[in-house]
């Protein structure tokens, strides 16, 4: 049977019918969607971790004690995680052990546009690029063989297109899923000195092998169509580069592109006038070719930055433009993601932005809030830099700085890294002031359960950490939760803690508007008190519009949280219905 | 045989329900077909794409400029800025919606006016009043059935077979109010 399924969910597919039993993840566009399919099969046991680091030590000690297991991360999750990971390749594994990482070129939802083929290299792991669903599928299922057969833990890198597009996934029955017999073995698991220096002897032995698999696996295939140009690609550039050339050229399509073969591609290119090499991100391959002798055209014909396409192919190889239908003739209005009509971040940042305080910032939907009109960030990092960053800032500008500085932070990400940060600023005789964004969800992500919600993956009850006794636990003595929509005494509470010489935590607490059990009713109505002061305005609420007559409310898109009826001065708005 | 669709509109505006229920109908059609989706940041009201396409093979999930056949936007100011990727003698359905992004709503830029009429100069436009016809089918987040079911005339694909798409692609508590959507846009006549 054939089913049309997003690469995710395919790899998800891939990973049942491989017979894996543990997956351990924290969710990170645009990889989430993988580990939230995985819920869908009763046979495998799987968790969101609280960060990549854990996620993929699950998934190594579950490989250790004999299961096939999987972690999946977006790329900035792999730098997380690489302890572990690095030396995971030392240990090798006993069950199969597959981490999914995916990139982000043209930074759709991500930070940065880091290229994760680098990791592979330098951890000395294997790793697959499938290019549509359907390898997804038998990629992820190769990749355990691999695993197995060569003791390693192996890579399945995906770009975002290969991640959310769908595509046809033959589907098929899962496997053998008995665990591996588990033994104590010192010497490949304990990994201090006296041991890991024969295990990097070993691991060195295993990348020979590897290099000599490169060369004769099926991963890797030509299409020979006769001409006199070649490409070499992997995963969306290869679909992209046969839907703009089609067989004008020939092909060498790289599945394994850690390690990448030497003959092969010497092999491919031997007759050819010119071999191009077609890949996002940074020159992998191309620097490859160049290292053994093989003369291609990379970047200098492409571009370092974002994401290829096959008009861009067609442009640099076949010299071909294409004719549109139409364009604007006028500048149009960029639509940026905003925070939702009711988030209750809003809340947070209309009051931080009022007081004019400098804000160190973390990654979620509140990131949201360094856009205008709230304009209301000064850093963005990584997720929990918040904390140490505020920190930083204090140790370098004094007490006085300190007094106009806040970080803020959401709850799955001060699970995530947050916290250490807290015991760096406490231990160290910080003073600053922490606001934890406590929407009960990880939301940016597409509402994940986490430690702080009470529920696992599987939305069964579950300890639930409490944020105030967790912040009092490391030392923070001032600790207090407040509801982002009483603006007022947000503000009170917020100058109140800004100017304690001691530290301090705000839980700012308000559901996720999204969530299910968050049911708001009525709309918001603009009254003749109004006086035009504009103030609700500064919320930046999609639901509110302003011109020459006056405040409008978007009934389509109001839900009546009521944030703008608390931020009126005249009482001019109300809530009906 | 093939199509290139491009789906365009503001995120929570439902694309995504709307190229599920689009793919599943091809592939009950028998094409190779790929959907191509950016999820994450871009759903939160901002600006969002998906791609469908579909033929005897497709490789490319992206459609590029000059690529698309038909594209079916969910907002007027969407459609506007997809126009260069539609196909020479392609098709534009917009739905008559109009939504103030971020920078109009602070004032900074002017929400473009007249956007209907002047693409209809250019392109071979059909103006759908999708939020009316949701209402009627007695939701208004049901817009993007509205469309698809517009949109679904003009395919070779059978009546029957979007029906029973929508039958398994929906979830069952929205299933009566997306098929009366689906039908208010299906026998709808510019
Ligand atoms: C290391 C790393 N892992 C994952 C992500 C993806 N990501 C961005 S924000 C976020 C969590 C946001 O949740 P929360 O802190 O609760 O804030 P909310 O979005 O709910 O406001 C995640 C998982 C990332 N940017 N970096």
């Amino acid at each position: 049977m054939k089913k049309l399924l997003l690469g995710n969910a395919a790899i998800a597919q891939g990973a049942y019918e491989a017979g894996v039993r543990v997956v351990s993840s924290y969710p990170g566009t645009p990889s989430t969607e993988i580990t939230e399919n995985i819920v869908k099969y009763d046979e495998i046991y799987v968790e969101w971790a609280p960060n990549e680091k854990v996620a993929a030590e699950v998934a190594i000690g579950a490989a250790i004690a004999g299961a096939r297991s999987m972690s999946c991360m977006k790329h900035v999750g792999l730098n997380v995680m690489a302890d572990p990971v690095f030396t995971a390749s030392y240990t090798g594994v006993n069950g199969g052990l597959l981490f999914c990482v995916a990139d982000d070129p043209g930074m759709h939802s991500s930070q940065n546009e880091q290229d994760s083929r680098h990791y592979a290299k330098a951890s000395k792991i294997i790793m697959l690029e499938p290019s549509d669903s359907g390898e997804c599928k038998e990629f992820t299922k190769i990749a355990y063989q691999l695993s197995e057969e060569f003791d390693t833990p192996a890579f399945l890198r995906l770009t975002t297109r290969v991640a959310h597009s769908q595509s046809l996934v033959e589907i098929e029955e899962r496997a053998n899923d008995e665990l591996k017999p588990y033994e104590k073995n010192p010497a490949k698991y304990v990994m201090m000195p006296g041991n890991a220096i024969k295990r990097h002897v070993v691991v060195e032995e295993r990348m020979k092998k590897l290099a000599a698999f490169a060369e004769t696996t099926n991963l890797n295939t030509i299409e020979d169509n006769g001409a006199k140009i070649g490409v070499i690609s992997a995963g969306d550039c290869y679909v992209y580069a046969k839907e703009a050339l089609g067989t004008k050229v020939n092909f060498l399509k790289l599945g394994l592109v850690f390690p990448l073969p030497v003959k092969t591609i010497q092999d491919f290119a031997q007759g050819l006038d010119k071999v191009y090499v077609l890949e996002e991100l940074d020159p992998f391959i191309e620097e490859h070719c160049r290292s053994i002798g093989v003369e291609v055209i990379g970047k200098e014909a492409f571009t370092l930055l974002g994401e290829y396409s096959p008009n861009m192919i067609k442009k640099a190889i076949l010299n071909e433009d294409v004719e549109i239908a139409a364009k604007a003739d006028e500048p149009l209005p960029v639509r940026p993601p905003v925070m939702c009509p009711g988030c209750p971040h809003r809340g947070s940042f209309y009051v931080l932005k009022k007081l004019g305080l400098t804000v160190s910032g973390d990654i979620g939907c509140y990131t949201l809030g360094a856009a205008a009109p709230l304009n209301a960030l000064d850093t963005t990092i990584c997720m929990g830099a918040s904390i140490g960053g505020a920190l930083g800032m204090s140790k370098a500008r004094g007490e006085e700085f300190t007094k106009n500085l806040i970080s803020v932070i959401g709850d799955s990400t001060f699970m995530h890294s947050g916290i250490t940060g807290l015991v760096d600023m406490v231990y160290n005789k910080g003073t600053n002031t922490v606001m934890i964004l406590d929407n009960s969800i990880t939301g940016m992500t597409g509402h994940q359960d986490n430690p702080t919600t009470g529920k696992t993956i599987r939305g069964e009850a579950t300890k639930q950490v409490d944020l105030e006794l967790l912040c009092k636990a490391v030392g923070v003595e001032h600790v207090r939760i407040v509801d982002p929509f009483q603006v007022d005494e947000l503000e009170k509470a917020i100058k109140e803690e800004v100017n304690r010489p001691e530290p301090s935590v705000i839980i700012s607490q308000r559901p996720c508007a999204l969530l299910k059990t968050v049911k708001y009713t009525g709309h918001a109505v603009i009254t003749d008190k109004c006086r035009k002061c504009r103030k609700c305005m500064q919320i930046g609420c999609p639901a509110l519009s302003s011109d020459e007559n006056g405040i409008h409310v978007d009934l389509n898109q109001c839900n009546g949280c009521g944030l703008c009826v608390n931020v009126c001065p005249f009482g001019a708005i109300v809530k009906e219905g | 045989m093939g199509k290139s669709i491009m789906i365009v509109g503001v995120g929570g505006q439902g694309t995504l329900l709307a190229s599920r229920i689009l793919g599943n109908a091809i592939i009950s059609a028998g094409y190779d077909v790929k959907v191509s989706e950016v999820h994450g940041m871009s759903q939160r009201g901002g600006s969002v794409v998906t791609y469908v396409k579909y033929a005897d093979k497709v490789y490319s999930p992206i459609i590029d400029q000059g690529e698309a056949d038909v594209v079916l936007a969910f907002e007027l100011l969407e459609a506007y800025r997809a126009l260069p990727y539609l196909k020479k003698g392609g098709k534009v359905i917009v739905n008559t919606q109009a939504m103030d992004p971020m920078p109009v709503i602070i004032g900074a830029m002017k929400y473009p006016e007249n956007i209907a009429e002047k693409m209809g100069k250019m392109v071979d436009l059909t103006a759908v009043d999708a939020l009316s016809l949701a209402k009627e089918a007695g939701n208004i987040k049901a817009v993007n059935v509205v469309l698809i079911g517009f949109m679904a005339k003009a395919t070779d694909i059978a009546y029957d077979t979007w029906i029973e798409t929508i039958k398994t692609t929906v979830p069952a508590k929205f299933l009566e109010v997306n098929l009366k959507a689906f039908d208010l846009g299906y026998n709808y006549t510019a």
